[in-house]
């Protein structure tokens, strides 16, 4: 059995300590919110929050996770959904089938976080992740918004 | 997001709106309701397409399936603009399969592709609108023993105007519900539009933003386990042998099942530990007589085809073999595109649950209606004894429509399991690996110049796959696949080539190898696109013309297809020069019903590399559903043919398709996205889709923009295959 504090609730999860962080996520614990794309660290889909910082969960083993971490999946990142980057989001009608979207949003909250004004150079060369059905010129508009927003605020 | 909306004609000021989209669809029955078939509705429908709850929701029916390109939003706005209802209060709901074969095909086909999904059902669902309108007013009138002419309906309250009185939808739909349909429908004319043709919101936005949006991967239900999949690598073989007793002792393993005559699957009670054993079972492949087949086999077979005597003909005028006898000039070249996987984010999977009696299905698909079908055959059970719930699709692109190959294997798993809802997920691996690809061809162009450098002869011999002949050869016609002249056909309103030319022949040397082929989003018009707008290049360099005035002299009789290129030659700055450094490209097509051109901007580095500055595409969908999605089809449509220009290729080695996954297969990523402006300009009187056709224009844009820098011609895709430095 190891600990996993997520989004602020400590729980006992029960597998192999090879399993990957995501699927305890979705399996164990029963989050489906945070996705599989690729397995290999690649598309992002996976993206949640370790204190604060964006990690692809899918490549991530359960035992390298330490117990006093704080994780965050989609469905804990705000209260209401209402995350600046959730609401620019919103605004801009930015998914189009959306399956990329929990980790595109986990992403673009890290960086804003760490970095709350980005450049665009630096928001292309950050936000790697994998969208399909083509949602990046609003993805970038989001994230300018929710910076523009969190100045503001 | 840079969007310039063009009204028909200056006196119009309403802009048609229209979306017809690559897919549609919307949101599900959640599992554990959903397994009860026949769940009443909480209200009674007013007609097939509207139910209206007391508390004033109104509930749209939508057949066919939401896949990202916004159809369920853009067949909502066309059903609610006729109902005359408040849009605020608009939800959605998808009928099932089975309940659209119970109730004869009342919501029609269910097929999601070809960008068809507002196109081909916009009347219908208008026409349920404004039939159920009618008698939503008529139900009013006749509670208040008016005639119904009297009353007017705004937001869904409904007047009488002599009297004053008002009531709402929601109050009379148990009695509407009871009234006679009409027998006939008025529609309004598109400039009297106020939902439809509106940039409104989409409806499913809010649960993709909290991770609360169910897709199929994620599915829950009572009692559930999961497969994980390993099919023959090698297309054609089968499972010689395999060891379950070496994984069967593994944590959480249920069950090894074969599943066909080619896959193993293992059955656990979580994913990752059915992966784990399958990744440990001993599979013993006898890989059948497609072993030895390479990419460098079958560019051999494609290239015999190119002077092969017998071909299908697409399109033929005049005498084109005459006309390459007497040219001043004649200008020859082969272009080649690989296959590609279509890489939804969200991998395959499906839910079944199989009993003697009756089977059920919860999975993404572009074609409920397929899916039902490929559930009975594979669950041994009729149609009627079978149900699919339509689960919302983290991507389809052609992949999720046509074959449901992974519904049959969950099907063949869960009847090894009888009672027990089996859950199959693949892999990613086993997704790039086991895909329906976009077909390999070769073309090869070429063309007559008189001595003024006029076009007076063309030929085009395609050589390689055809989809229908694998995937639905009942569309053949004798013996050819009239897929594969897409963007080539003479005429018509589906995709006509948009240049007259005197003596032209476009023929097809059908040669289809063992990796199998599918619709892959914009199917065939993407490579006929690049080898014609690129060859037209090529001839306007030959002819030392404008690569756009060469193009013009040939259009005096293709105005949509002219105004579309124009407009984007305007835009972009064609008559001025670029900043420096900087390069342009254009180009025009037709396709899935409407017109559209695409220009754009690069700069090449003294490394070879290419950056892509700006894109400028111009639509012409007939009618506009909504535009804000439309600029997003457009956007992604960059973004899905510039992945498999630059990038996308699935080679063949023995056999099996090598690239595994993301790290091999690389798509396009927010790095390399240019800026892209979208004209919106529906010019009225047809209905052509928009979750396609801007693909083909991607990548001819861009490597007629590559020439322009580096004096050299990208003709074998992908692009990343060639050195751009300058020599």
């Amino acid at each position: 059995m190891a600990r996993l504090n997520v989004n602020g609730v400590v729980r006992e999860v029960d597998a192999e300590p090879d399993t990957p962080l995501l699927w305890v996520i979705r399996e164990q614990i029963g989050l489906t919110g945070t996705k599989y794309g690729c397995g290999i660290a690649q598309c992002g889909a996976c993206t949640v929050h370790i204190d604060g910082a964006a990690v692809r969960a899918c490549s991530l083993p359960l035992s390298a996770v330490e117990p006093g971490q704080k994780i965050v999946t989609i469905e804990g990142l705000a209260p209401g959904a209402d995350h600046p980057v959730q609401q620019a989001w919103a605004e801009l009608d930015v998914p189009q089938c959306g399956f990329c979207q929990p980790g595109m949003i986990m992403a673009s909250a890290a960086l804003l976080a760490q970095n709350p004004r980005p450049s665009e150079a630096e928001i292309r060369q950050e936000i790697t992740n994998i969208c399909r059905c083509g949602t990046y010129n609003r993805v970038l508009a989001g994230i300018k918004r929710a910076a523009e927003r969190g100045q503001s605020g | 997001m840079s969007i310039d909306i063009r009204a028909p004609r200056p006196s119009r000021r309403a802009v048609l709106a229209g979306a017809g989209l690559f897919s549609l669809g919307f949101h599900i029955p959640f599992a554990a309701q959903a397994a009860t078939l026949d769940a009443a509705p909480a209200a009674p429908e007013v007609n097939a397409w509207v139910v209206v709850k007391p508390d004033e929701t109104v509930v749209i029916r939508i057949a066919r399936s939401e896949m990202g390109q916004g159809t369920l939003t853009g067949l909502a706005q066309l059903v609610a603009e006729e109902l005359d209802c408040d849009w605020s209060r608009v939800t959605t709901e998808y009928p099932s399969p089975g309940q659209n074969l119970a109730r004869k095909r009342v919501w029609g086909d269910y097929s999601t592709g070809g960008s068809r999904g507002v196109r081909d059902s916009h009347e219908y669902v208008r026409k349920g609108g404004a039939a159920a309108r009618t008698m939503l007013v008529a139900a009013a009138a006749k509670g208040w023993g008016v005639p119904a002419a009297e009353c007017r309906v705004e937001r869904g309250v409904i007047t009488h105007g002599p009297s004053g009185r008002s009531t709402t939808y929601g109050a009379v739909a148990a009695e509407a519900a009871k009234i006679e349909p009409p027998k006939d429908v008025v529609l309004k004319d598109p400039k009297d539009w106020t939902i439809a043709g509106k940039p409104l919101k989409r409806l499913d936005t809010l649960p993709k933003l909290d991770g609360s949006q169910v897709y199929g991967i994620d599915l829950k239900l009572p009692g559930l386990l999961n497969a994980a999949i390993r099919d023959c690598p090698v297309t054609g073989g089968s499972v010689k042998s395999f060891d379950a007793a070496a994984v069967s002792g593994m944590p959480g393993v249920k069950r090894v099942v074969q599943v066909g005559d080619s896959a193993v699957a293992v059955v656990a009670d979580t994913f990752w530990r059915a992966k784990t054993a399958l990744d440990a079972l001993p599979i013993v492949w006898d890989e059948g007589p497609n072993a030895q087949v390479s990419s460098e086999t079958i560019a051999a077979t494609l290239r015999e085809g190119l002077d092969a005597e017998q071909a299908f003909v697409g399109n033929k005028a005049g005498d084109v073999a005459g006309a390459l006898k007497g040219a001043a000039k004649v200008v020859e070249a082969v272009y080649g595109v690989p296959f590609q996987n279509h890489a939804t984010m969200e991998p395959m999977n499906a839910t079944a649950l199989w009993t003697a009696e009756r089977c059920e299905v919860w999975t993404p698909t572009q074609n409920g209606e397929a899916a039902l079908a490929a559930t009975a055959d594979a669950a041994g059970l009729p149609a009627t004894a079978c149900e699919v719930y339509k689960i919302h699709l983290g991507g389809g692109f052609g992949r999720r429509g046509a074959t449901h190959d992974w519904v049959r294997q969950a099907v063949l798993i869960a009847k090894e399991l009888p009672g027990t809802p089996v859950k199959l997920i693949w892999t990613r691996e086993e997704d790039m690996t086991h895909g329906r690809y976009h077909p390999v061809t070769q073309c090869r162009m070429r063309a007559a110049l008189d001595k003024d450098g006029n076009l007076t002869g063309l030929h085009m011999r395609i050589s390689g796959q055809s989809i229908l002949a694998s995937v639905a050869p009942q569309r053949m016609v004798e013996g050819r696949d009239p897929v594969t002249f897409q963007g080539l056909n003479p005429g018509g309103p589906e995709a006509a080539i948009g240049y007259t030319i005197p003596n032209i022949l476009v023929d097809h040397a059908m040669r289809n190898p063992h990796i199998l082929p599918g619709f892959w989003r914009g199917v065939n018009l993407n490579p006929n696109a690049i080898y014609l707008e690129c060859f037209m290049d090529e001839l306007a360099h030959a002819a030392g013309q404008d690569p756009l005035a060469f193009r013009l002299k040939l259009m005096g009789n293709h105005p949509k297809h002219r105004a579309v290129l124009e407009a984007v030659a305007e835009k972009i700055g064609w008559d001025s020069k670029p900043p420096e450094g900087v390069y342009r490209g254009i180009c025009q097509t037709m396709g899935f019903g409407s017109y559209v051109a695409g220009a754009a901007e690069v700069s090449v580095s003294d490394k070879g590399e290419l950056k892509i500055h700006r894109i400028v595409a111009a639509t012409d969908p007939g009618h506009a559903v909504n535009p804000q999605q439309i600029d997003a089809q457009v956007a992604g449509s960059f973004v899905y043919g510039l992945s498999a220009a630059l990038y996308g290729a699935c080679t063949v080695k023995d056999g099996r398709i090598e690239q595994t996954n993301f790290d091999s297969y690389p798509v396009m990523r927010m790095d390399a996205m240019p800026a892209v402006e979208t004209i919106l300009m529906p010019s009225g009187g047809f209905w052509g889709g928009v979750g396609e056709p801007t693909i083909a224009v991607a990548a001819p844009a861009v490597l007629n923009a590559v020439f322009a820098a580096t004096g050299k011609r990208v003709r074998q895709l992908p692009l990343k295959d060639t050195d751009l430095r300058r020599a």
